[in-house]
């Protein structure tokens, strides 16, 4: 028997920013469900199971989403998952709740991800004093700063690349009404001046730290068909895994994250993704991931992403738009910055993206990883139903 | 074979909480010893109050006062009070409907011993000296026989209301690194670096974990490595990070020992930072007291060749 085709049929975010002081954290995902609840015209009785997403425990103390925020998002009476996989887990968090309708489990289901980042310290989160263990001798930047240079050695892409990709995802972060960073007075000279924190990563091409929430309605055909505004439909998703940390692993360009894109892309009948799809919403919290995943997706040979970047081939513009949205540089609620992107991904193929909409957008791909380049998610959802 | 190591490990941070309109309205309310509950969209009061009825979702912000006195629905006898419980004595956890709402309280009652509690039993509310906005302005429970006390229909409205809190967490975790990180801490008192190697795809990890991850095998061969390595990437840190007492800029730098088939992370000096590059060919500098070697130099070797080290990146 054949999937049940899935469809994005609402779409709901917070305005994201530096810290929400204002709501609880349960008021906080209350208002991205009631957004996606309202995209779709539906009420809390019309969902038939939630799935949650959220940062790791430690980043801010909750350890029982799932208990805490039953009633405030209407789960109470159904099934309520949660769903952990990192900096990813906002995309495996809308790939389990779209499998639970594509198997049929259920019709309509809720799913959110966020996070707080203004109530705890994601890099203390990262740095438990564990015993005999040397302690971590740099943050996150620290963490990912010497990958892009050895991405900088392996290609030879010229040392302003990074910040042309910063530069981009800040312009157009001032068309995204609920992006958190606006820097209206933005300009190229600004990034370049910025300082280097983590040489070759400088301050301007590192990601906020931001409070928000994201949440997406997934139904199924039928559900689709009552939705009062065009749906996205989804094409293909995977999720795969490996380790932090192996002897063979290639930190530049992860086996596992060209392994999740052959999944999708055979799944969604995509021979050549640089020719078949139309944008991409990817995760890139240090500006050079661009260039780095654009190979690792297969948009470009290895060694030549930062090409695409360059010729301005990104830009919103651009003959292949990457991080419409404004990026995960532009807006960063680790636990839910996987699902903005999968959720971006759904209203450009709607033609809902507003001021930052790619005009005629039929099939775009939302990306997301996390941990040390440990988990990967995607899904391509299209403007139409997938052939079946 | 070498003591598996122990010690403890306390993961220990003060989150925040943003409380929103109706905790911030129950916590502020206790401080001035007013009790809150929030009326569902059937008319029940929940105490304590939630946002959203647990029945139909609804957005709930009908706040009604109850009584500081009500009956016992049910409870367990501690024995042992630990850390941060509400009496340092023997005490019972009781579930308690206050006069006015529909749901129960967790809190703790103040009785000599299990055979002071019953369900049903009727209790008041002992308000602590100090009051902040927490749950603990509630210093305990104490048993009650009068009558019950009428609320005064405490708006809910409050002047200076609190609007945060802080949720304190702590974990008490009796930490093992296991049998091959243990070694591997015993063989650096030697000053030596000692990993393990897979049997089945044969490469080398220091430290060791004592299974392959991607063969997904038991590791138990040990092969000495280093102390010489290649640096195969690094970024130049300018920004110090908090607790670390290291003068910016250093630089951070991946290194393959010689032997290890996997690089570590540590810190390069006897060298201007600006002249790190991949392939420097490096050594530990041990300092005493130290477990982990305090840096890396370089060695004045010739620097390594791409090829050489371009797998390990
Ligand atoms: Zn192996």
């Amino acid at each position: 028997m054949s999937k049940e085709p899935v469809a994005v049929v609402g779409v709901g975010q917070t305005k994201h920013v530096a810290a929400r002081r204002d709501v609880s954290i349960a008021g906080l995902v209350r208002e991205a469900a009631r957004r996606a609840l309202d995209d779709a015209e539906l009420s809390w009785a019309d969902i038939d199971a939630v799935v949650i997403g959220k940062a790791p425990d430690f980043f801010e103390g909750v350890m029982m989403p799932e208990l805490y925020l039953a009633d405030a998002l209407g789960a109470v009476g159904k099934p309520m998952l949660r769903v952990h996989t990192a900096g990813s887990v906002g995309g495996s968090t809308a790939l389990v709740a779209a499998n639970l309708v594509a198997a049929r489990v259920h019709g309509t289901v809720l799913t959110l991800a966020f996070e707080k980042q203004s109530e705890s310290n994601a890099m203390w989160g990262l740095s438990l004093p564990i015993p005999f263990q040397q302690p971590l001798l740099a943050g996150a930047g620290g963490f990912f700063a010497p990958h892009v240079r050895a991405y900088m050695r392996r290609t030879g892409a010229p040392d302003t690349v990074g910040s042309l990709v910063a530069y981009k995802d800040r312009r157009n972060a001032l068309k995204n009404p609920y992006a958190h960073l606006h820097e209206h007075d933005i300009t190229l000279e600004k990034v370049q001046a910025s300082p280097m924190l983590w040489d070759p990563i400088r301050y301007s091409e590192t990601c906020p730290s931001s409070d928000g929430a994201c949440a997406m309605v997934l139904t199924d055909r039928a559900g689709a068909a009552r939705a009062p505004r065009p749906p996205a439909w989804m094409h293909g998703g995977a999720m795969r895994s490996e380790p932090t940390l192996f002897a063979g692993k290639d930190a530049v360009s992860p086996q596992a994250g060209k392994d999740c894109a052959a999944d999708v892309y055979r799944q969604a009948g995509i021979a050549d993704p640089r020719r078949d799809i139309d944008a991409v919403e990817m995760y890139v919290p240090f500006s050079w991931y661009e260039p780095m995943w654009l190979e690792n997706l297969g948009f470009a040979d290895e060694g030549e992403g930062w090409k695409l970047t360059e010729a301005g081939v990104t830009e919103l513009d651009g003959d292949l738009p990457v991080n419409m949205s404004g990026g995960v540089l532009s807006t960063n609620p680790i636990g839910a910055s996987g699902m903005i992107r999968f959720a971006e991904a759904a209203l450009q193929v709607r033609g809902l993206a507003g001021e930052h909409q790619v005009e005629g957008a039929r099939r775009v791909l939302g990306h997301a990883y996390g941990g040390g380049s440990q988990f990967f998610s995607m899904w391509l959802v299209g403007s139409q139903p997938p052939a079946s | 074979m070498p003591q598996v190591l122990k010690a403890p490990l306390a993961v220990e941070f003060p989150f925040t909480r943003s409380l929103g309109p109706v905790q911030s309205a129950f916590l502020t309310g206790l401080r001035e010893r007013v009790l809150l509950g929030v009326k569902t969209v059937d008319g029940r009061v929940l105490v304590p109050p939630v946002e959203y009825d647990p029945v139909t979702a609804d957005e709930i912000r009908d706040l009604v006062e109850v009584a500081g006195t009500g009956t016992v629905t049910t409870w367990a006898w501690n024995h042992e009070p630990r850390r941060g419980q509400p009496l340092d004595t023997p005490f019972a956890w009781v579930l308690v409907r206050l006069d006015g709402a529909d749901t129960a309280l967790l809190h703790a009652l103040d009785v000599p011993g299990p055979d002071a509690v019953r369900t049903g039993m009727r209790v008041r509310v002992r308000w602590a000296e100090e009051r902040t906005g927490a749950i603990t302005d509630i210093a305990c429970f104490e048993p009650y026989d009068g009558e019950p006390e009428q609320p005064a229909g405490h708006s809910g409205e409050f002047e200076d209301a609190i609007t945060g809190i802080v949720a304190a967490a702590r974990l008490d975790y009796t930490y093992s690194p296991g049998r091959a990180q243990s070694a591997y801490i015993h063989a650096l008192s030697d000053r030596r670096m000692v990993g393990e190697r897979c049997p089945s795809c044969r490469k080398v990890y220091v430290p060791p974990r004592g299974a392959c991850p991607t063969c997904g095998v038991a590791t138990s061969e040990q092969v000495e490595v280093g102390p010489r390595g290649t640096v195969t990437t690094f970024c130049i840190v300018n920004i110090k990070a908090k607790n670390l007492d290291i003068e910016v800029p250093y630089v951070y730098a991946h290194i393959a020992l010689d032997g290890a088939d996997l690089a570590l992370h540590a810190r390069i000096g006897g060298i201007p930072y600006d002249q790190v590059r991949m392939g420097l060919r490096v050594e530990p500098v041990w300092t005493d007291g130290s477990r982990f070697p305090d840096h890396y130099r370089p060695t004045g070797e010739v620097d390594a060749e791409y090829d050489t080290y371009k797998e390990l990146l």
